[in-house]
């Protein structure tokens, strides 16, 4: 219970003094976070959306593989990505391990079946004759398609809010390909284990908190968005 | 009077079962033609067919003489609308639904916003512009589907059972109203029920389909008698 009080202590007074490495490594956070969320929406809810609304030789195939990649542990997708950008590795040329960007390619593999998923749930949760009075209003594929997003934008944005939750709160893969350099690749998580690491547990539940605080100042946002306009 | 929509040889095979085999069915200029038939007898997947939502297995629709392809397809569905049994609107106000199904084929911003007006007007709903969709009771939200309709001024309007749902008093209220507006307007019309009351107030001419084949047309008088009073009275269809 003392760690807790202490850790909670510890991160009021690293927030009120804005800790420069606390601040970086939070920044660093959401950069990472926010760039594999975005990439994993801007891919997983076109992906959603077209398989939700095609049928195709495989579809229930691969909506399992979709299914059974939203719940991919993150250590196997850090050793995957590893293992491509290692220096003996198929994109070992791109000198990118420890880096960012690894990073963010590692957690947007994780993100995009979370959000391609529950975005198909959420289209093939529409009136099936709702789709069809979008194009008996005249939709032209495009407007039909924002008409449908629209229509299952609660789920979607739950989509949204699933990826983001998975991605910053992983840790073995942003271990893995990131290394957790000090003021390079250190996030929120890494750095947690770390200072368990170290027997430092004050700093670590500190740094624990800092993390739910931000995921739920996101969280709650991204939720406000989802529920405006709504009794 | 021309011939707004006509189809030939038309036939729809869905999973090796034939929905429906229509050999000739026109629909003239500003008649409104009830499509009466008893369930399963391929009345809304004609209708749908025939307003280029579902595409035929065989044959031919002619829209004002000219062919529908799939080139043309998108171009001639934007000259029809569609109102279901539910009134299938969209998750935001009630003006906002008229002005994006405006919008959606083009019409300015100002014309939109007159029109959608015009037709809250005219439906009695004017007050529930800005209710959303979700709030309103199932008589409102088929007016609301109805407005919708009307303002995207449709050459042909479809209705597939637009009154089923909705309690006796409501649809009662909605049929006098419809009925005086297509008449009004001129609109052409082609009306899907499975309840032959509804026709007299509605249709000009009545088609009875059963097991996907039209088995009885002509005018309402010629097909349901001139002392039609209840539908028990009838046998339009083998039982």
């Amino acid at each position: 219970m003392n760690i807790i009080i202490d850790g909670f202590r510890e991160a009021v007074r690293l927030l009120v003094t804005l800790d420069d490495e606390v601040l970086g490594i939070t920044l660093r956070t959401v950069q990472v976070s926010g760039a594999s969320t975005l990439i994993s929406v801007l891919l997983g809810i076109p992906a959603g959306m077209l398989v939700a609304l095609n049928r195709f030789f495989g579809r229930g195939l691969l909506i399992s593989l979709i299914n059974f990649g939203m719940g991919l542990a993150p250590v196997v997708v850090g050793l995957a990505v590893w293992l491509c950008f290692s220096r003996y590795g198929p994109l070992g040329m791109l000198d990118l391990l420890y880096t960012p960007t690894a990073m963010a390619i590692a957690q947007t593999i994780i993100a995009f079946p979370v959000v391609t998923g529950l975005t198909l749930a959420a289209i093939q949760g529409v009136n099936p004759k709702m789709r069809l009075q979008m194009l008996a209003l005249g939709a032209t594929r495009g407007q039909y398609f924002l008409l449908l997003a629209w229509e299952a934008r609660l789920g979607i944005l739950a989509a949204v809010i699933a990826g983001f939750g998975r991605v910053i709160s992983e840790v073995g893969a942003s271990m893995m390909v990131g290394g957790n350099v000090r003021g390079y690749t250190r996030v929120l998580t890494t750095a947690t284990v770390m200072e368990i690491g170290k027997g430092r547990f004050e700093l670590a539940a500190a740094l624990s908190i800092l993390l739910l605080l931000l995921n739920f100042f996101i969280v709650s946002a991204m939720s406000h968005l989802q529920q405006r306009g709504r009794k | 009077m021309n011939s707004v929509l006509a189809a030939k040889d038309l036939r729809l095979v869905l999973k090796g079962r034939t929905i429906f085999t229509i050999e000739e069915l026109t629909l003239r200029g500003g008649e409104v033609m009830a499509l009466v038939g008893p369930n399963g007898a391929g009345k809304s997947s004609l209708l749908l067919t025939l307003a280029l939502l579902r595409t035929p297995t065989h044959g031919t629709i002619l829209f004002k003489g000219q062919t529908v392809t799939k080139n043309n397809v998108l171009a001639l569905r934007r000259r029809m609308a569609l109102v279901f049994q539910e009134a299938l609107l969209l998750d935001t106000t009630v003006s906002r639904n008229i002005t994006i199904a405006l919008r959606i084929r083009g019409i300015s911003r100002s014309e939109a916003a007159a029109r959608t007006e015009r037709w809250l007007e005219r439906f009695g709903i004017i007050h529930l512009a800005r209710r959303r969709a979700g709030q309103l009771s199932g008589g409102e939200a088929q007016r609301a589907g109805l407005a919708r309709a009307f303002a995207l001024e449709p050459e042909v309007l479809f209705l597939d059972e637009p009154f089923a749902s909705l309690d006796y008093p409501t649809r009662k209220a909605l049929l006098s109203e419809l009925g005086g507006i297509l008449q009004e307007m001129g609109t052409t019309a082609l009306f899907v029920t499975h309840d032959p009351t509804e026709i007299p107030w509605l249709a000009t001419r009545v088609g009875v389909l059963h097991t996907g084949r039209i088995i009885k047309s002509g005018s309402v008088r010629e097909v349901l008698g001139s002392g039609f009073q209840d539908r028990r009275e009838l046998s339009l269809w083998p039982d």
